[in-house]
Protein backbone atom coordinates (compact mmCIF):
# COMPACT_ATOMS: atom_id res chain seq x y z
CA UNK A 1 0.00 0.00 0.00
CA UNK A 2 2.17 3.36 -0.70
CA UNK A 3 -0.96 5.31 -1.89
CA UNK A 4 -0.46 8.74 -1.17
CA UNK A 5 -3.41 10.10 0.48
CA UNK A 6 -3.16 7.40 3.77
CA UNK A 7 -2.10 9.54 6.55
CA UNK A 8 -0.37 8.07 9.53
CA UNK A 9 0.48 10.13 12.78
CA UNK A 10 2.38 8.94 15.49
CA UNK A 11 2.23 9.91 18.93
CA UNK A 12 5.30 10.36 21.11
CA UNK A 13 8.69 10.27 19.33
CA UNK A 14 11.05 8.39 21.33
CA UNK A 15 12.40 4.97 20.45
CA UNK A 16 9.36 2.98 18.96
CA UNK A 17 8.15 6.22 17.66
CA UNK A 18 10.99 7.19 15.78
CA UNK A 19 11.99 3.58 14.49
CA UNK A 20 8.00 2.74 13.40
CA UNK A 21 8.19 6.35 11.25
CA UNK A 22 11.70 4.95 9.90
CA UNK A 23 9.92 1.52 8.81
CA UNK A 24 7.38 2.54 6.99
CA UNK A 25 9.71 4.59 4.91
CA UNK A 26 11.95 1.79 4.29
CA UNK A 27 8.94 -0.27 3.65
CA UNK A 28 7.88 2.13 1.12
CA UNK A 29 4.87 3.78 2.59
CA UNK A 30 4.23 7.15 0.53
CA UNK A 31 1.70 8.69 2.70
CA UNK A 32 1.71 11.27 5.38
CA UNK A 33 4.04 10.61 8.55
CA UNK A 34 3.46 13.17 11.39
CA UNK A 35 5.78 11.90 14.35
CA UNK A 36 4.65 13.98 17.59
CA UNK A 37 6.87 14.00 20.92
CA UNK A 38 6.34 16.35 24.19
CA UNK A 39 10.17 16.40 24.21
CA UNK A 40 12.79 19.00 22.84
CA UNK A 41 14.95 17.11 20.93
CA UNK A 42 14.73 14.34 18.00
CA UNK A 43 13.90 10.45 19.17
CA UNK A 44 16.85 9.24 20.65
CA UNK A 45 18.29 6.24 22.66
CA UNK A 46 17.87 6.34 26.54
CA UNK A 47 20.01 2.68 27.27
CA UNK A 48 23.33 5.15 27.22
CA UNK A 49 21.92 7.07 29.20
CA UNK A 50 22.82 5.07 32.72
CA UNK A 51 25.77 3.79 30.90
CA UNK A 52 28.52 5.26 28.06
CA UNK A 53 26.51 9.26 28.12
CA UNK A 54 27.01 8.92 31.77
CA UNK A 55 30.12 7.98 32.27
CA UNK A 56 31.33 10.66 29.60
CA UNK A 57 32.17 7.99 26.55
CA UNK A 58 29.68 8.66 24.15
CA UNK A 59 28.64 12.11 22.73
CA UNK A 60 25.08 13.80 22.59
CA UNK A 61 24.82 13.76 19.15
CA UNK A 62 25.84 9.54 19.28
CA UNK A 63 22.14 9.41 21.41
CA UNK A 64 20.64 10.32 18.31
CA UNK A 65 18.45 7.41 16.60
CA UNK A 66 19.00 9.18 12.94
CA UNK A 67 20.21 12.76 12.37
CA UNK A 68 17.88 15.61 12.46
CA UNK A 69 18.37 15.87 8.53
CA UNK A 70 16.81 12.59 8.24
CA UNK A 71 13.18 13.89 8.96
CA UNK A 72 13.52 16.00 6.16
CA UNK A 73 14.88 13.81 3.78
CA UNK A 74 12.53 10.93 4.20
CA UNK A 75 9.67 13.74 4.55
CA UNK A 76 8.48 12.75 8.31
CA UNK A 77 6.86 15.94 9.61
CA UNK A 78 8.36 15.74 12.97
CA UNK A 79 7.09 17.99 15.52
CA UNK A 80 9.21 18.31 18.87
CA UNK A 81 8.04 19.84 22.26
CA UNK A 82 4.43 19.04 21.25
CA UNK A 83 1.98 16.92 23.38
CA UNK A 84 -1.20 14.68 22.58
CA UNK A 85 -3.68 15.45 24.59
CA UNK A 86 -6.50 13.70 23.52
CA UNK A 87 -8.11 10.85 20.81
CA UNK A 88 -11.01 10.92 19.32
CA UNK A 89 -11.43 7.41 17.92
CA UNK A 90 -14.75 8.27 16.18
CA UNK A 91 -13.52 11.57 14.42
CA UNK A 92 -10.17 9.96 13.82
CA UNK A 93 -8.45 13.20 15.10
CA UNK A 94 -5.75 13.87 17.72
CA UNK A 95 -5.48 17.22 19.13
CA UNK A 96 -2.56 18.20 20.78
CA UNK A 97 -1.07 20.85 23.76
CA UNK A 98 -0.80 23.45 20.74
CA UNK A 99 -4.89 23.74 20.09
CA UNK A 100 -4.36 21.94 16.74
CA UNK A 101 -5.95 19.00 15.46
CA UNK A 102 -4.47 16.56 13.44
CA UNK A 103 -6.41 13.56 11.43
CA UNK A 104 -5.23 10.27 10.99
CA UNK A 105 -6.12 7.13 8.89
CA UNK A 106 -3.99 5.55 11.16
CA UNK A 107 -2.58 6.00 14.68
CA UNK A 108 0.40 4.66 16.31
CA UNK A 109 0.23 5.35 20.46
CA UNK A 110 3.98 5.38 21.16
CA UNK A 111 4.16 6.95 24.15
CA UNK A 112 6.48 5.02 26.58
CA UNK A 113 6.69 4.82 30.07
CA UNK A 114 7.74 7.81 33.02
CA UNK A 115 9.78 7.01 36.11
CA UNK A 116 7.26 6.13 38.89
CA UNK A 117 7.08 8.15 41.82
CA UNK A 118 6.74 7.25 45.09
CA UNK A 119 5.11 9.70 47.54
CA UNK A 120 8.24 10.44 50.18
CA UNK A 121 8.61 13.40 51.63
CA UNK A 122 11.30 15.30 50.50
CA UNK A 123 10.83 14.87 46.60
CA UNK A 124 11.01 18.20 45.31
CA UNK A 125 14.32 18.97 47.09
CA UNK A 126 16.79 19.79 44.51
CA UNK A 127 19.03 17.19 44.14
CA UNK A 128 16.68 14.54 44.03
CA UNK A 129 16.34 12.98 40.60
CA UNK A 130 14.95 10.76 38.06
CA UNK A 131 16.16 9.13 35.21
CA UNK A 132 14.10 8.37 31.64
CA UNK A 133 15.10 11.09 29.77
CA UNK A 134 18.12 13.16 28.15
CA UNK A 135 17.15 16.27 30.32
CA UNK A 136 17.15 14.25 33.68
CA UNK A 137 20.53 12.45 32.55
CA UNK A 138 21.98 15.96 31.96
CA UNK A 139 21.37 16.73 35.68
CA UNK A 140 22.59 13.46 36.91
CA UNK A 141 25.65 13.61 35.22
CA UNK A 142 26.23 17.68 36.72
CA UNK A 143 25.83 15.98 40.39
CA UNK A 144 28.59 13.32 39.86
CA UNK A 145 32.12 13.90 39.80
CA UNK A 146 35.27 12.78 42.46
CA UNK A 147 34.23 13.09 46.16
CA UNK A 148 30.54 13.66 44.88
CA UNK A 149 27.85 11.09 47.20
CA UNK A 150 25.05 9.44 45.00
CA UNK A 151 21.99 7.61 46.71
CA UNK A 152 20.25 5.40 44.30
CA UNK A 153 16.93 4.32 45.70
CA UNK A 154 15.92 1.53 43.99
CA UNK A 155 18.54 -1.57 43.08
CA UNK A 156 16.76 -2.46 39.34
CA UNK A 157 19.05 -2.27 36.41
CA UNK A 158 18.90 1.72 36.01
CA UNK A 159 19.74 2.08 39.25
CA UNK A 160 22.62 -0.31 39.13
CA UNK A 161 24.24 0.84 36.30
CA UNK A 162 24.14 4.57 37.11
CA UNK A 163 25.88 3.68 40.17
CA UNK A 164 28.56 1.48 38.16
CA UNK A 165 29.05 4.91 35.99
CA UNK A 166 29.01 7.21 39.07
CA UNK A 167 31.96 5.02 40.67
CA UNK A 168 33.37 5.10 37.09
CA UNK A 169 33.38 9.03 37.54
CA UNK A 170 35.06 8.99 41.12
CA UNK A 171 31.50 9.57 43.14
CA UNK A 172 30.56 7.72 45.53
CA UNK A 173 27.58 5.63 45.61
CA UNK A 174 25.38 3.66 47.77
CA UNK A 175 22.35 1.73 46.52
CA UNK A 176 19.05 1.70 48.98
CA UNK A 177 16.41 -1.52 47.94
CA UNK A 178 13.43 -2.36 49.71
CA UNK A 179 13.55 -6.23 48.55
CA UNK A 180 16.21 -8.54 50.14
CA UNK A 181 18.36 -8.43 46.86
CA UNK A 182 18.98 -6.42 44.23
CA UNK A 183 17.06 -7.08 40.99
CA UNK A 184 14.56 -8.97 42.62
CA UNK A 185 11.93 -8.36 40.08
CA UNK A 186 13.65 -9.06 37.17
CA UNK A 187 16.61 -11.58 37.83
CA UNK A 188 17.14 -14.89 40.10
CA UNK A 189 19.12 -14.87 42.96
CA UNK A 190 22.44 -16.03 41.70
CA UNK A 191 22.42 -12.93 39.38
CA UNK A 192 21.77 -10.73 42.08
CA UNK A 193 24.08 -12.11 44.46
CA UNK A 194 26.78 -12.54 41.55
CA UNK A 195 26.08 -8.38 40.74
CA UNK A 196 25.84 -7.23 44.69
CA UNK A 197 29.22 -8.33 45.38
CA UNK A 198 30.45 -7.13 41.96
CA UNK A 199 29.75 -3.58 42.94
CA UNK A 200 30.36 -4.49 46.44
CA UNK A 201 34.21 -4.92 45.10
CA UNK A 202 33.94 -1.53 43.19
CA UNK A 203 33.53 0.28 46.11
CA UNK A 204 29.42 0.90 45.86
CA UNK A 205 27.69 0.62 49.36
CA UNK A 206 24.32 -1.99 49.17
CA UNK A 207 21.58 -1.80 51.65
CA UNK A 208 19.30 -4.40 50.81
CA UNK A 209 15.94 -5.13 52.85
CA UNK A 210 15.84 -1.32 53.63
CA UNK A 211 12.89 0.55 53.17
CA UNK A 212 12.92 4.81 52.86
CA UNK A 213 11.32 7.11 55.12
CA UNK A 214 12.15 10.38 53.75
CA UNK A 215 14.91 12.47 51.58
CA UNK A 216 16.47 15.22 54.19
CA UNK A 217 17.83 18.37 53.04
CA UNK A 218 18.81 21.46 54.24
CA UNK A 219 18.05 24.97 52.34
CA UNK A 220 16.13 22.92 49.86
CA UNK A 221 18.98 20.67 48.89
CA UNK A 222 19.05 17.30 49.53
CA UNK A 223 21.27 16.16 52.26
CA UNK A 224 20.63 12.70 53.00
CA UNK A 225 17.97 9.61 52.51
CA UNK A 226 16.78 8.85 56.00
CA UNK A 227 15.98 4.98 56.51
CA UNK A 228 12.98 3.69 58.11
CA UNK A 229 15.44 2.04 60.72
CA UNK A 230 16.24 5.55 61.47
CA UNK A 231 19.89 5.61 59.74
CA UNK A 232 20.75 8.54 57.26
CA UNK A 233 22.30 7.67 54.31
CA UNK A 234 24.35 10.94 53.50
CA UNK A 235 24.49 12.28 49.58
CA UNK A 236 24.60 14.96 47.26
CA UNK A 237 21.84 13.68 45.15
CA UNK A 238 19.38 11.07 45.38
CA UNK A 239 18.49 9.10 42.16
CA UNK A 240 14.77 7.67 42.44
CA UNK A 241 14.79 4.40 40.22
CA UNK A 242 11.96 2.50 41.40
CA UNK A 243 10.36 1.12 38.26
CA UNK A 244 8.49 2.63 35.34
CA UNK A 245 4.50 3.33 34.72
CA UNK A 246 3.27 3.28 31.22
CA UNK A 247 1.75 6.65 29.81
CA UNK A 248 -1.88 5.37 28.63
CA UNK A 249 -3.68 7.80 30.19
CA UNK A 250 -4.99 9.62 27.07
CA UNK A 251 -5.74 5.87 25.32
CA UNK A 252 -8.21 4.77 28.55
CA UNK A 253 -9.45 8.74 28.54
CA UNK A 254 -10.38 7.23 24.22
CA UNK A 255 -11.98 3.56 25.43
CA UNK A 256 -9.24 1.95 24.13
CA UNK A 257 -8.92 -1.57 26.41
CA UNK A 258 -5.49 -1.32 29.17
CA UNK A 259 -4.92 -3.39 31.46
CA UNK A 260 -1.68 -1.94 33.04
CA UNK A 261 -0.61 -0.73 29.52
CA UNK A 262 -2.29 -0.42 26.15
CA UNK A 263 -3.55 -3.84 25.11
CA UNK A 264 -2.62 -5.19 21.79
CA UNK A 265 -2.12 -8.03 19.44
CA UNK A 266 0.51 -9.16 17.41
CA UNK A 267 -0.17 -6.51 14.92
CA UNK A 268 0.36 -3.82 17.50
CA UNK A 269 -3.01 -2.97 16.93
CA UNK A 270 -5.11 -2.26 20.28
CA UNK A 271 -9.15 -2.53 20.57
CA UNK A 272 -9.74 -0.08 17.70
CA UNK A 273 -8.48 -1.01 14.50
CA UNK A 274 -7.21 2.54 13.04
CA UNK A 275 -5.22 2.89 16.05
CA UNK A 276 -1.91 0.71 16.87
CA UNK A 277 0.04 1.12 20.11
CA UNK A 278 3.90 0.28 20.49
CA UNK A 279 6.78 -0.28 22.45
CA UNK A 280 6.59 0.38 26.76
CA UNK A 281 3.16 1.65 26.99
CA UNK A 282 2.07 -1.54 25.52
CA UNK A 283 0.80 -4.60 27.28
CA UNK A 284 1.56 -7.67 24.45
CA UNK A 285 1.16 -10.90 23.79
CA UNK A 286 4.27 -13.49 24.08
CA UNK A 287 3.24 -16.64 21.77
CA UNK A 288 6.12 -18.50 23.24
CA UNK A 289 5.18 -17.98 26.21
CA UNK A 290 1.67 -17.98 26.42
CA UNK A 291 1.40 -14.81 28.06
CA UNK A 292 0.68 -10.92 27.98
CA UNK A 293 2.90 -8.69 29.65
CA UNK A 294 4.60 -5.23 29.46
CA UNK A 295 7.71 -5.15 28.24
CA UNK A 296 10.24 -2.05 28.68
CA UNK A 297 13.27 -2.82 26.19
CA UNK A 298 14.41 -1.17 23.23
CA UNK A 299 13.91 -4.56 21.31
CA UNK A 300 10.72 -5.03 22.09
CA UNK A 301 10.04 -1.18 20.72
CA UNK A 302 11.68 -2.19 17.91
CA UNK A 303 9.53 -5.60 17.24
CA UNK A 304 6.22 -3.51 17.56
CA UNK A 305 7.41 -0.87 15.45
CA UNK A 306 8.24 -3.33 12.97
CA UNK A 307 4.68 -4.58 13.36
CA UNK A 308 2.32 -1.36 13.35
CA UNK A 309 4.48 -0.97 9.94
CA UNK A 310 3.80 -4.13 8.46
CA UNK A 311 0.01 -3.81 9.42
CA UNK A 312 -0.43 -0.27 8.14
CA UNK A 313 1.49 -1.05 5.03
CA UNK A 314 -0.29 -3.98 4.39
CA UNK A 315 1.66 -7.34 5.19
CA UNK A 316 2.01 -10.12 7.42
CA UNK A 317 3.18 -9.64 10.63
CA UNK A 318 6.49 -10.67 11.40
CA UNK A 319 7.72 -14.00 13.14
CA UNK A 320 7.20 -13.47 16.76
CA UNK A 321 10.76 -12.76 18.45
CA UNK A 322 12.33 -13.76 21.85
CA UNK A 323 12.13 -11.07 23.93
CA UNK A 324 15.99 -10.13 24.76
CA UNK A 325 17.67 -7.02 27.09
CA UNK A 326 20.91 -6.55 27.94
CA UNK A 327 22.30 -4.17 30.34
CA UNK A 328 26.12 -3.05 31.34
CA UNK A 329 27.68 -2.10 34.54
CA UNK A 330 31.47 -1.56 35.16
CA UNK A 331 32.84 -3.91 32.39
CA UNK A 332 30.38 -6.50 32.91
CA UNK A 333 27.91 -7.58 30.06
CA UNK A 334 24.65 -8.36 30.73
CA UNK A 335 22.71 -10.50 28.40
CA UNK A 336 19.74 -11.73 28.78
CA UNK A 337 17.41 -14.06 26.49
CA UNK A 338 13.39 -14.69 26.99
CA UNK A 339 11.34 -14.70 30.55
CA UNK A 340 11.91 -17.50 33.42
CA UNK A 341 8.02 -18.35 32.95
CA UNK A 342 7.71 -21.27 34.32
CA UNK A 343 11.04 -22.51 35.04
CA UNK A 344 11.63 -24.45 37.65
CA UNK A 345 15.83 -25.62 37.39
CA UNK A 346 18.12 -23.04 37.31
CA UNK A 347 21.47 -24.72 35.25
CA UNK A 348 24.93 -22.51 35.33
CA UNK A 349 27.05 -22.96 32.61
CA UNK A 350 30.30 -21.55 33.20
CA UNK A 351 32.54 -20.41 36.38
CA UNK A 352 30.73 -17.19 38.34
CA UNK A 353 33.35 -16.91 40.24
CA UNK A 354 35.44 -16.01 37.05
CA UNK A 355 32.38 -13.79 36.31
CA UNK A 356 31.76 -15.53 32.77
CA UNK A 357 28.64 -17.69 32.68
CA UNK A 358 25.08 -18.19 31.70
CA UNK A 359 22.08 -19.21 33.81
CA UNK A 360 19.65 -21.38 31.72
CA UNK A 361 15.99 -21.91 33.33
CA UNK A 362 14.55 -24.74 32.18
CA UNK A 363 10.55 -25.69 32.65
CA UNK A 364 10.20 -29.41 34.14
CA UNK A 365 10.34 -30.95 30.63
CA UNK A 366 13.73 -29.06 30.16
CA UNK A 367 11.75 -26.55 27.66
CA UNK A 368 14.51 -23.72 28.32
CA UNK A 369 12.53 -20.58 28.78
CA UNK A 370 15.38 -17.81 29.61
CA UNK A 371 19.10 -17.58 29.65
CA UNK A 372 20.84 -15.01 31.30
CA UNK A 373 24.46 -14.38 29.88
CA UNK A 374 27.40 -12.51 31.70
CA UNK A 375 30.39 -12.00 29.78
CA UNK A 376 29.15 -14.70 27.43
CA UNK A 377 27.61 -13.79 24.48
CA UNK A 378 27.92 -17.24 22.74
CA UNK A 379 25.28 -18.16 24.86
CA UNK A 380 23.13 -15.35 24.93
CA UNK A 381 23.22 -16.26 21.13
CA UNK A 382 22.66 -19.47 21.11
CA UNK A 383 20.30 -19.30 24.28
CA UNK A 384 17.83 -16.84 21.20
CA UNK A 385 18.00 -19.73 19.09
CA UNK A 386 17.34 -22.79 21.54
CA UNK A 387 14.41 -20.46 22.84
CA UNK A 388 12.61 -19.50 19.75
CA UNK A 389 13.19 -23.42 18.34
CA UNK A 390 11.38 -24.44 21.95
CA UNK A 391 14.54 -26.74 22.33
CA UNK A 392 14.62 -28.77 25.54
CA UNK A 393 18.34 -29.65 26.99
CA UNK A 394 19.35 -31.86 29.56
CA UNK A 395 20.88 -30.16 32.59
CA UNK A 396 24.24 -32.24 32.13
CA UNK A 397 24.72 -30.99 28.44
CA UNK A 398 24.16 -27.63 29.54
CA UNK A 399 26.78 -27.83 32.17
CA UNK A 400 29.32 -29.73 30.20
CA UNK A 401 31.62 -26.79 28.66
CA UNK A 402 32.84 -29.60 25.92
CA UNK A 403 29.73 -29.44 24.08
CA UNK A 404 29.97 -26.15 22.41
CA UNK A 405 26.77 -23.69 22.32
CA UNK A 406 26.67 -25.37 18.74
CA UNK A 407 26.20 -28.26 19.65
CA UNK A 408 23.89 -27.06 22.16
CA UNK A 409 21.53 -25.50 19.57
CA UNK A 410 21.34 -27.75 16.69
CA UNK B 1 33.43 11.85 3.03
CA UNK B 2 34.07 8.21 2.60
CA UNK B 3 31.38 6.40 0.46
CA UNK B 4 29.72 3.10 1.06
CA UNK B 5 27.98 0.95 -1.30
CA UNK B 6 25.19 -1.41 0.82
CA UNK B 7 23.82 -4.20 -1.19
CA UNK B 8 20.26 -4.98 -0.20
CA UNK B 9 19.84 -9.10 -0.51
CA UNK B 10 17.41 -8.56 -3.59
CA UNK B 11 20.51 -6.82 -5.10
CA UNK B 12 19.47 -3.32 -5.25
CA UNK B 13 23.05 -0.92 -4.32
CA UNK B 14 22.80 1.60 -1.94
CA UNK B 15 25.79 4.16 -2.33
CA UNK B 16 25.44 6.56 0.89
CA UNK B 17 28.19 8.73 2.70
CA UNK B 18 30.25 7.72 5.70
CA UNK B 19 31.81 9.77 8.17
CA UNK B 20 35.37 8.98 8.96
CA UNK B 21 35.56 7.43 12.92
CA UNK B 22 31.80 6.36 13.01
CA UNK B 23 30.61 3.18 12.15
CA UNK B 24 29.46 1.25 8.94
CA UNK B 25 26.61 0.43 10.88
CA UNK B 26 25.60 4.26 11.67
CA UNK B 27 26.00 5.46 7.54
CA UNK B 28 23.21 2.65 6.97
CA UNK B 29 20.89 3.63 9.64
CA UNK B 30 21.36 7.58 9.32
CA UNK B 31 20.12 6.81 5.60
CA UNK B 32 17.70 4.73 6.75
CA UNK B 33 19.15 1.58 4.37
CA UNK B 34 16.32 -1.46 4.73
CA UNK B 35 18.37 -4.42 6.26
CA UNK B 36 20.61 -3.09 8.67
CA UNK B 37 18.43 -3.41 12.21
CA UNK B 38 21.02 -2.56 14.42
CA UNK B 39 18.78 -2.84 17.16
CA UNK B 40 21.52 -2.25 20.03
CA UNK B 41 22.68 0.75 18.55
CA UNK B 42 26.28 -0.29 18.11
CA UNK B 43 26.68 -1.80 21.70
CA UNK B 44 27.98 -5.11 19.65
CA UNK B 45 24.95 -6.59 21.22
CA UNK B 46 22.05 -8.24 19.21
CA UNK B 47 23.90 -9.07 15.68
CA UNK B 48 21.28 -7.36 13.75
CA UNK B 49 24.18 -5.09 11.30
CA UNK B 50 25.15 -8.19 10.07
CA UNK B 51 27.26 -7.88 6.47
CA UNK B 52 28.96 -10.02 4.42
CA UNK B 53 32.44 -8.28 3.42
CA UNK B 54 32.84 -7.71 -0.69
CA UNK B 55 35.78 -10.06 -1.38
CA UNK B 56 37.99 -7.19 -2.38
CA UNK B 57 37.32 -5.28 0.63
CA UNK B 58 38.09 -8.02 2.99
CA UNK B 59 41.93 -7.57 3.41
CA UNK B 60 41.63 -3.98 4.41
CA UNK B 61 38.61 -4.47 6.63
CA UNK B 62 39.89 -7.46 8.12
CA UNK B 63 38.06 -10.52 10.59
CA UNK B 64 36.69 -9.85 13.99
CA UNK B 65 39.47 -11.84 16.26
CA UNK B 66 38.90 -15.06 17.43
CA UNK B 67 36.93 -15.19 20.74
CA UNK B 68 35.96 -11.45 20.59
CA UNK B 69 32.72 -10.41 21.61
CA UNK B 70 31.92 -9.84 17.68
CA UNK B 71 32.98 -12.88 16.37
CA UNK B 72 30.80 -14.57 19.66
CA UNK B 73 27.86 -12.54 18.93
CA UNK B 74 28.24 -13.78 15.03
CA UNK B 75 28.68 -17.31 16.02
CA UNK B 76 24.68 -17.34 16.34
CA UNK B 77 23.55 -14.71 13.87
CA UNK B 78 21.15 -15.63 11.30
CA UNK B 79 22.98 -17.03 8.01
CA UNK B 80 26.93 -16.28 8.58
CA UNK B 81 29.69 -16.60 6.02
CA UNK B 82 33.16 -16.68 6.11
CA UNK B 83 33.42 -12.70 5.10
CA UNK B 84 30.40 -12.11 7.67
CA UNK B 85 30.99 -8.79 9.89
CA UNK B 86 29.13 -6.75 12.42
CA UNK B 87 28.50 -3.52 10.28
CA UNK B 88 29.01 -1.41 14.01
CA UNK B 89 32.19 -3.11 14.46
CA UNK B 90 33.84 -1.40 11.58
CA UNK B 91 34.84 2.10 11.77
CA UNK B 92 35.36 4.47 8.69
CA UNK B 93 38.37 4.95 7.43
CA UNK B 94 39.78 7.34 4.25
CA UNK B 95 41.44 3.69 3.29
CA UNK B 96 37.95 2.49 3.50
CA UNK B 97 36.21 5.37 1.04
CA UNK B 98 34.36 2.84 -2.04
CA UNK B 99 33.70 0.20 0.69
CA UNK B 100 31.05 -2.54 -0.44
CA UNK B 101 28.75 -4.82 1.60
CA UNK B 102 26.40 -6.81 0.87
CA UNK B 103 23.20 -7.71 3.37
CA UNK B 104 22.27 -10.85 4.69
CA UNK B 105 18.53 -12.12 4.12
CA UNK B 106 17.67 -11.39 7.20
CA UNK B 107 18.78 -9.99 10.26
CA UNK B 108 16.31 -11.94 13.01
C1 LIG C 1 18.21 5.04 31.73
C2 LIG C 1 17.59 3.97 30.89
C3 LIG C 1 18.36 2.87 30.51
C4 LIG C 1 17.82 1.85 29.73
N1 LIG C 1 18.61 0.81 29.34
C5 LIG C 1 18.11 -0.15 28.51
C6 LIG C 1 18.94 -1.22 28.03
O1 LIG C 1 20.10 -1.33 28.38
N2 LIG C 1 18.40 -2.12 27.17
C7 LIG C 1 17.11 -2.03 26.77
O2 LIG C 1 16.66 -2.86 25.98
N3 LIG C 1 16.29 -1.04 27.21
C8 LIG C 1 16.77 -0.10 28.07
N4 LIG C 1 15.95 0.91 28.52
C9 LIG C 1 14.52 0.91 28.12
C10 LIG C 1 14.31 1.53 26.75
O3 LIG C 1 14.96 2.76 26.66
C11 LIG C 1 12.82 1.70 26.52
O4 LIG C 1 12.25 0.42 26.53
C12 LIG C 1 12.52 2.39 25.18
O5 LIG C 1 12.97 3.70 25.20
C13 LIG C 1 11.03 2.34 24.91
O6 LIG C 1 10.70 3.12 23.80
P1 LIG C 1 9.29 3.87 23.72
O7 LIG C 1 9.31 4.63 22.45
O8 LIG C 1 8.22 2.91 24.01
O9 LIG C 1 9.31 4.87 24.93
P2 LIG C 1 10.19 6.19 25.09
O10 LIG C 1 11.51 5.99 24.47
O11 LIG C 1 10.08 6.56 26.51
O12 LIG C 1 9.42 7.27 24.21
C14 LIG C 1 8.14 7.78 24.50
C15 LIG C 1 8.12 9.24 24.11
O13 LIG C 1 6.80 9.71 24.09
C16 LIG C 1 6.75 10.97 24.73
N5 LIG C 1 5.36 11.20 25.16
C17 LIG C 1 4.70 10.61 26.19
N6 LIG C 1 3.42 11.06 26.25
C18 LIG C 1 3.27 11.94 25.23
C19 LIG C 1 2.18 12.74 24.76
N7 LIG C 1 0.99 12.69 25.34
N8 LIG C 1 2.39 13.54 23.68
C20 LIG C 1 3.61 13.57 23.07
N9 LIG C 1 4.67 12.85 23.46
C21 LIG C 1 4.50 12.03 24.53
C22 LIG C 1 7.75 10.83 25.84
O14 LIG C 1 8.16 12.07 26.35
C23 LIG C 1 8.88 10.12 25.09
O15 LIG C 1 9.68 11.01 24.40
C24 LIG C 1 16.46 1.93 29.32
C25 LIG C 1 15.68 3.03 29.72
C26 LIG C 1 16.22 4.04 30.49
C27 LIG C 1 15.36 5.20 30.90
S1 LIG D 1 24.18 -2.76 16.13
FE1 LIG D 1 23.86 -4.34 17.56
S2 LIG D 1 25.56 -5.60 17.20
FE2 LIG D 1 25.85 -4.04 15.75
Amino acid sequence: MSDTTTSVVIAGAGHAGGSAAAMLRQLGFAGAITLVGDEPIPPYERPPLSKAWLKGEASAESLALRPMEFYTTANIDLRLNTRVTGIDPAAKTVSLGSGETLSYDFLILALGARARRIPLPGLDLDGVLELRTAADADKLKAALGPGKRLAVVGGGYIGLEAAASARGLGAEATIIERESRVLARVACQQLSDFFERFHRAQGVTIEVSAGVAALEGVGGKVTGVRLSDGRVIPCDAALIGVGAVPNDEIAQAAGLACDGGIVVDLSARTSDPAIFAIGDCTKRPLPLYGRTMRLESVPNALEQAKQAAAAIYGRPPPPPEVPWFWSDQYDVRLQIAGIPFDATEIVVRGDIAAGKFALFHLAEDGLVRAVEAVNASTEFMGGRRIIQRGKRLTADRIRDMAVTMQELAS
Amino acid sequence: MPKITFIEHNGTPHTVEGTIGRSVMEAAVNNNIRGIDADCGGECACATCHVYIEPEWLGKVGLPADGSQEASMLSFAAVTQPDSRLSCQIQMTAELDGLVVRMPEGQH
